[in-house]
This record gives C-alpha cells, sequence and structure tokens, in this order.
C-alpha cells in the first residue's frame, strides 16, 4: 500500500529542491496509486494532431519515469494516437467518435500542434467522414466540449507556436482559442517535456481538478519562474562576463538569451533523461515556453531588445 | 470500380491520405495527398537568416536534426562560414544518433504492426485483419522487442542531447558549427550509449527485419515503384570543400532509367499542377521558387508540392541511399530491391552502417578544440545546402537581402515519396509504387498501408 500524498506534498515533489531529474520517480507509486482507486479504470484519452511537427508526441516517447511503456499499458488507454494507434482510416476515426460518445464527459483530449483556422480549417483536414475531408477545426469544435479536460501539448497547441508565427498564413492560433466550454491546460515549450505533461496528468487523475494556472493557463507547479533564477550562467552575468558568440563562455543575454522572460523547470528537470539542457550546452534559451515565440523572441540568436 | 480512401494514414509523421482504385484485386491507380499546410516558407521571409536553422526544424519532430543541419550547411554556404573539425564531427554524431532513433522507431513503432499483432488494448486495437504470418513464438518476441526499441530509441536520444543540447528540436547547431563543447566526459557518455544502442541495432533490429522479410518474401516484389533513386548524401568525412558530395560516408548520386550518375542541383524542379500553388509557380528550381499557397484550386489534391530530378519522379530514403552506394547487402538483391522489403532492409543496412562508423568519429574529436567559428550574416548573399534526412534527401536553399531572409524554400525529404502527380502526369513514387499491389480485403486494405509505411513517410 503506498501511503497517501498530500497535494502540498505532490507540489513540493514537482517545486522541490528534490525534483530534479528524479521527479516522476518520485511520482510513480502517487500514479499507480491513484489508478488503483480508479473506479472506472483506466482513463481514457484521446490524442488529436493539427498543425504540427509530431516532436511533443516524440517527447513524451521519451519520458523516463514512468516508462512509456508503462504510461501507455498501465496508466491511461489511448484510444486514440495517429502516431502510435494500430488502425487507420475509417477505422481509426470509428474509435474516435465513439470513445467520444462512449465517454463523453470523462476522456481527456490532448491535443498537439495548433489550429489552422483561417479560411474555414481548410489548412488542415484529419480524415473523412461519409466520403467528405474534415478540418481539424471542426473536429476539435465537436470534441473540445465533450471531454472532461483539455490539454494543449506543447507551444503550437497552447499559443500557435511556430506555424502560427507571422504572418500567420494559415490563421493558426491554440487550441484554449476555439474550445471556450472545456478547461484548457496549456503545456508550453517546444516540444512540450514529457515530466510536464504527465506531472499534470496525474495531479487532474489524482485530485479530479486542475491543478492552480498561471494568467497563461500554464500549471505553476510545472511553470513556477523564470530559468534565470539559478542559471548555471548567473555568476557570469552577476560579474559582467558576457558571451560574443553561441557557445563561449559566458552570459549568454547578449548572444539572445531569454532566460529572463522565460517561465520553465528547464534549468532543474534539464531535458532527456536530465542530459543536457540549452543554456548548458551554449544555446541561448529561445524561450519557447512563452506565447512570445517566436515572433517576440526573434531574433532567435541575435540581440533581444530586453537589453538595448 | 471500387476506391478505398485511407485517410488518416497513421503511424507516420504527418498528416496523409492515400486513395486506390482497385480492379480484379489489385490496385490499378493511386492518388497520395498531404492533408496539412503551415507555410513555413512563407514566415521565414523577412526574419534574421540564423532563425531558420531553429524554425525550419518544426517541420518534423521526428527528424528536426536533419533539418538543423541543413540548414546550417544552407548557411555557411551563404554566410562563407567554416566549420572546425570537431564541429563537423558534432553534427554528424547528433545526425547518426537521430538516424538511429529514426530507423528504429520506423521498424517498431510504426511500421512492425503491420507484420505483428500487438496486445489486444488500445492503441493496438483495432487493427485491421489481415495475414499476420509470424509463428506465435516470434510474434511474442516482436512485441518484446517493440518494448525494448521504445527504450532503445529513447536511450539514442538521450546520447544525441549530450552534444545537441534537447531533443527534439536541438539548440546547439548554428552556421560556423555547434555551441556545445567536446569533453573526454561527454565523449565517454556518448560512447557507452552508442555501444549499447549498437548492440541492439546488430543482435535484434537487424534479425528481427530479416525474420519478417523471410515470412513475407512476396513483399519484396511488391512496391515496386519507379525504380528511380536519388541521394544527396550524408555525413562528411573530411574538412576540404566536397561540392558534388562525394566525400560523405553515403555519397550522392542518382540512379535514373538503370543508369547512375552525378547529382547536378540544377536539375531539380518543383511541379504543381496537382499540388495547392499558383500554378505560375511551377517547374521552378527551388531557388527561385515561390510558396503561393491556393487552397480552392480545381484538379490540385494535395499540399505537398512534386519535386522532380531531370524532370523525372525518384524516390529518396535509406533504399536509394543505399542502391546508389551500392552496398553489398542491399545491390546483391538485385531488382527484388525495389520493394517494401527491400526498403525494410535497407533502412536496417543502413542503421547497422551508420552506428559502425560513429565510433571511429568519436575517435577523432579533440577535447578542448574549437566546435565553431564565429561569421555575419551578410547584406546579400545565397546559398544552399544538400542533405540527407533518414527518409529521403532533403535541400534548403536561402537567398539574403538587406540582412534578412528574402526567400527561403525547404524540398523537404518525405515530399520526393508523398508527392502527387506533376506537370507532365507522372505518378509520384509512393503512388507509383501502389499501382499493382493485391488488395484481398476492401475494408482491410492492409497491403496498402505496408506498402506506404514502407517509405517512413
Amino acid at each position: 500500500m503506498v501511503r497517501r500524498i498530500t497535494r502540498r506534498e505532490f507540489i513540493r515533489l514537482c517545486t522541490g529542491a528534490t525534483a530534479g531529474i528524479g521527479l516522476l520517480s518520485a511520482l510513480e507509486p502517487v500514479i499507480l496509486d491513484t489508478l488503483a482507486h480508479a473506479a472506472e479504470g483506466k482513463p481514457p484519452v484521446i490524442w488529436l494532431q493539427g498543425a504540427t511537427c509530431t516532436g511533443c508526441s516524440v517527447s513524451l516517447l521519451n519520458t523516463v519515469s514512468p516508462s512509456i511503456e508503462k504510461v501507455l499499458l498501465e496508466i491511461i488507454s489511448l484510444k486514440f494516437h495517429p502516431t502510435v494507434m494500430a488502425s487507420a482510416g475509417h477505422q481509426a476515426l470509428h474509435v474516435l467518435e465513439e470513445t467520444a460518445a462512449k465517454h463523453e464527459g470523462e476522456f481527456f483530449l490532448v491535443v498537439e500542434g495548433g489550429v489552422p483556422a483561417a479560411d474555414g480549417g481548410v489548412y488542415c483536414t484529419i480524415g473523412e467522414r461519409h466520403g467528405k475531408e474534415v478540418t481539424f477545426l471542426e473536429v476539435l469544435q465537436e470534441y473540445g466540449d465533450k471531454a472532461a479536460a483539455v490539454v494543449a501539448a506543447g507551444s503550437c497547441a497552447a499559443f500557435g507556436g511556430i506555424p502560427g508565427a507571422a504572418p500567420n498564413p494559415t490563421g493558426t492560433v491554440g487550441v484554449w482559442e476555439v474550445i471556450k466550454d472545456t478547461p484548457v491546460i496549456n503545456i508550453g515549450c517546444c516540444p512540450m517535456h514529457p515530466d510536464d505533461f504527465l506531472g499534470t496528468l496525474v495531479y487532474v487523475l489524482k485530485y479530479g481538478e486542475i491543478p492552480e494556472l498561471d494568467e497563461y493557463n500554464r500549471p505553476k507547479i510545472f511553470f513556477p519562474d523564470i530559468i534565470h533564477v539559478g542559471c548555471p550562467r548567473c555568476t557570469y552575468f552577476s560579474q559582467g562576463i558576457f558571451a560574443q558568440n553561441p557557445g563561449d563562455e559566458g552570459c549568454l543575454a547578449f548572444v539572445g538569451c531569454k532566460g529572463m522572460v522565460a517561465r520553465a523547470r528547464c534549468n532543474t528537470r534539464q531535458w532527456n533523461n536530465g542530459t543536457n539542457w540549452c543554456i548548458a550546452a551554449g544555446a541561448p534559451c529561445q524561450a519557447c515556453s512563452e506565447p512570445a515565440f517566436p515572433d517576440e523572441c526573434s531574433p532567435l540568436y541575435g540581440r533581444y531588445r530586453i537589453h538595448e | 470500380m471500387p476506391k478505398v480512401v485511407i485517410d488518416p494514414v497513421t503511424r507516420i509523421e504527418g498528416h496523409l491520405k492515400i486513395e486506390v482504385d482497385v480492379e480484379h484485386g489489385k490496385v490499378i491507380d493511386a492518388r497520395s495527398s498531404g492533408t496539412l499546410f503551415r507555410g513555413f516558407e512563407i514566415i521565414l521571409k523577412g526574419r534574421d537568416p540564423r532563425d531558420a536553422q531553429h524554425i525550419t526544424q518544426r517541420i518534423c519532430g521526428v527528424c528536426p536534426t536533419s533539418h538543423a543541419i541543413t540548414s546550417a550547411r544552407c548557411l555557411d554556404d551563404a554566410l562563407g562560414a567554416e566549420v572546425p573539425p570537431n564541429g563537423r564531427i558534432v553534427r554528424n554524431l547528433i545526425h547518426g544518433a537521430n538516424y538511429i532513433m529514426s530507423h528504429v522507431l520506423h521498424f517498431y513503432h510504426l511500421a512492425a504492426l503491420d507484420y505483428v499483432v500487438g496486445p489486444d488494448t488500445a492503441p493496438f486495437i483495432p487493427r485491421y485483419k489481415g495475414d499476420y504470418r509470424l509463428p506465435p513464438d516470434v510474434n511474442n518476441m516482436a512485441v518484446d522487442h517493440y518494448v525494448q526499441a521504445l527504450a532503445i530509441r529513447r536511450k539514442a536520444q538521450e546520447m544525441l542531447a549530450i552534444f545537441g543540447g534537447k531533443m527534439p528540436h536541438i539548440t546547439t547547431i548554428i552556421p560556423g558549427g555547434v555551441t556545445e563543447k567536446v569533453t573526454q566526459e561527454k565523449i565517454d557518455k556518448f560512447r557507452a550509449i552508442l555501444q549499447e544502442v549498437t548492440g541492439f541495432v546488430d543482435n535484434v533490429y537487424l534479425p528481427d527485419v530479416f525474420a519478417v522479410a523471410d515470412v513475407y518474401k512476396d513483399y519484396f516484389d511488391i512496391g515496386r515503384g519507379w525504380k528511380n533513386m536519388l541521394a544527396f548524401g550524408i555525413f562528411q568525412l573530411d574538412d576540404a570543400k566536397d561540392p558534388t558530395g562525394q566525400n560523405m560516408l553515403i555519397k550522392r548520386g542518382a540512379y535514373t532509367n538503370g543508369t547512375f550518375s552525378m547529382v547536378d542541383p540544377k536539375k531539380i524542379t518543383e511541379d504543381l499542377k496537382y499540388s495547392r500553388y499558383n500554378d505560375e509557380t511551377s517547374g521552378l528550381n527551388p531557388m527561385e521558387a515561390r510558396t503561393e499557397p491556393q487552397p480552392h484550386k480545381l484538379g490540385a489534391y494535395s499540399w505537398i508540392k512534386a519535386p522532380r530530378y531531370d524532370k523525372l519522379p525518384h524516390e529518396g530514403g535509406p533504399l536509394a541511399r543505399m542502391w546508389v552506394n551500392q552496398v553489398p547487402e542491399i545491390a546483391n538483391l538485385g531488382e527484388k530491391a525495389f520493394s517494401v522489403m527491400g526498403r525494410h532492409a535497407a533502412r536496417a543496412v543502413e542503421c547497422k552502417l551508420i552506428a559502425h562508423a560513429m565510433f571511429g568519429w568519436l575517435n577523432e574529436l579533440r577535447p578542448g578544440q574549437p566546435t565553431h567559428l564565429p561569421c555575419s550574416v551578410p547584406k546579400e548573399g545565397r546559398g544552399f545546402a544538400l542533405w540527407e534526412a533518414p527518409r529521403g534527401c532533403l535541400a534548403h536553399f536561402i537567398k539574403i537581402k538587406d540582412y534578412k531572409i528574402d526567400n527561403y524554400q525547404v524540398t523537404s525529404a518525405t515530399i520526393w515519396n508523398a508527392c502527387p502527380r506533376d506537370d507532365r502526369g507522372q505518378r509520384g513514387p509512393i503512388e507509383e509504387a501502389l499501382v499493382g499491389t493485391p488488395v484481398d480485403d476492401l475494408e482491410n486494405p492492409i497491403e496498402v498501408v505496408r506498402v506506404v509505411r514502407s517509405f517512413d513517410p
């Protein structure tokens, strides 16, 4: 029997100094405990893809603890996911319709990719129904309000991201501009980090409510503070040692680092099982966690206007 | 005439619809449609040229490194940037790690479920009914390897991030090299993971591919296609200028109507008659091309442009690379190489080739030596790069004016294979490969998706 965990402890595990790399290792017993007490078995998940590169799905596959096979086989019931599912064509679309009907108000809708909204959504169709192509836009409008909660996975789904960058030729917007009546949780970063996504999902499953969100609908526990705080190059900053080129020694502020505006945990959880992260690798932060990405962050590796 | 529509084609990267006409149990015609337009080339216009490396990676989250490195090479060309040896080698190692990740992912997690019966739970059910022929013990082993391969591909990404910063969407590639430094600790860490991953490639991935191929021998005769092969070449082996792409681990070359030749970049054009873009911009070399979408264009059925080499459709990808380079395991297959199983075999053979070459590159790294050299954006300039993504030949083209991007064009890997017909009505490679494919059950067109997925679109 796994010991009960309080909300306060959960949040401490996510944000505290003990978190770091092994964040979800700490949460794993919580996840399994939550599921053992779930009355309806594994929660059904529908994962839709719009204007996406599939990078957020690939990033989810990079989860370490729990491992992805545990996520797929034990934690969630992933009914519909275009990159993973066995079926195709109308057989696949039937699964989508059936899951939404059977589990109305119970399924989780995960959206990857922005929503091309110009011209009636014509720039992205995701299947055919009754001999007619259906747009991603209309599918979201149809299923969004039937979900228990909507998770916008990654910058494109959350804020439009790169497909929504100027001059935004397809009118791409974030999911929260399309789905109005169901809460949308935004998981920023390009791609999203698997810990931020799974941590949020577990929180919702465990407490039956949405974690506290910031002004951009991001869970505060996973997007707590700007990464400049605790940046390993902070000493350079305070000593006034600035890199002249990306990759040089020194604070990267003058070669485009947006660590002062990017709210994320890259400096603690890092990426790819704690292997590395942008600033440690000599690369300026692009603030890919922010709604400002990429237009207000451009030039990505050039002197940024807040420093002028 | 019965028509079969598969929309969406799942277990690929992106949005694809396939439509086939079937007569007497065989495909007699096919149409391939890309159903997503994002407009990267329009978005890039007017930006800082150095942003291209970051923006173009978002074309594909499975192989963003391909765009990062091709874009950086394109910028190296336009900026006149010199890349130090460590920079060149680290780029190769990053991309090699991505190839291993992508090929393993493709076989086990994208393609295998066309041959292997997965567990009876979502997302592995429902599945097409079909001739799943593996004996039960081999099938069970393949399911175990599906799970094992999940960890291997993750580790390949961790190996990549040692020098890439994070993955997907690496941040360390810049014109002039890479930002990450080379240390002995990083080399050792990289080598340790490479050893584990290579062990899997040698002892699990290759045997599995050949075990499946053995049971599905008829698929050496299905999915033939145009038999025109194009490879732009990848993994630069030393620091000399190499305009013809011959000093690479996998060399550049074309195979057209049965004849091998060197690649002339000027012979690359993009046709648009059946693509949803302005006809007036059809047939141009990408350096001069424009991207003017017309969502309601009559007669057009895809968002994918139709690139052609010497006005003919050419297939790209591992088969093209292994064939052009006449790698014995694939060349010895002869005509049977041009097939569904030929493509799977070529991918596995290439994966092994690259993984083993990477050990040598690690030995060439010099800790403490620079990984990049400074460079700056000129007021005017142009450049291009031919390179390879795991799924096919990739080219980036840039024109710079007033220090900004004036025009940026990407001839992406999958568009070579998944494109629609060209202005002369010639089918794209996937379309052509589908013709002649048997379809036993119109409700369960498993043979069709086997052909499509063999291209790793």
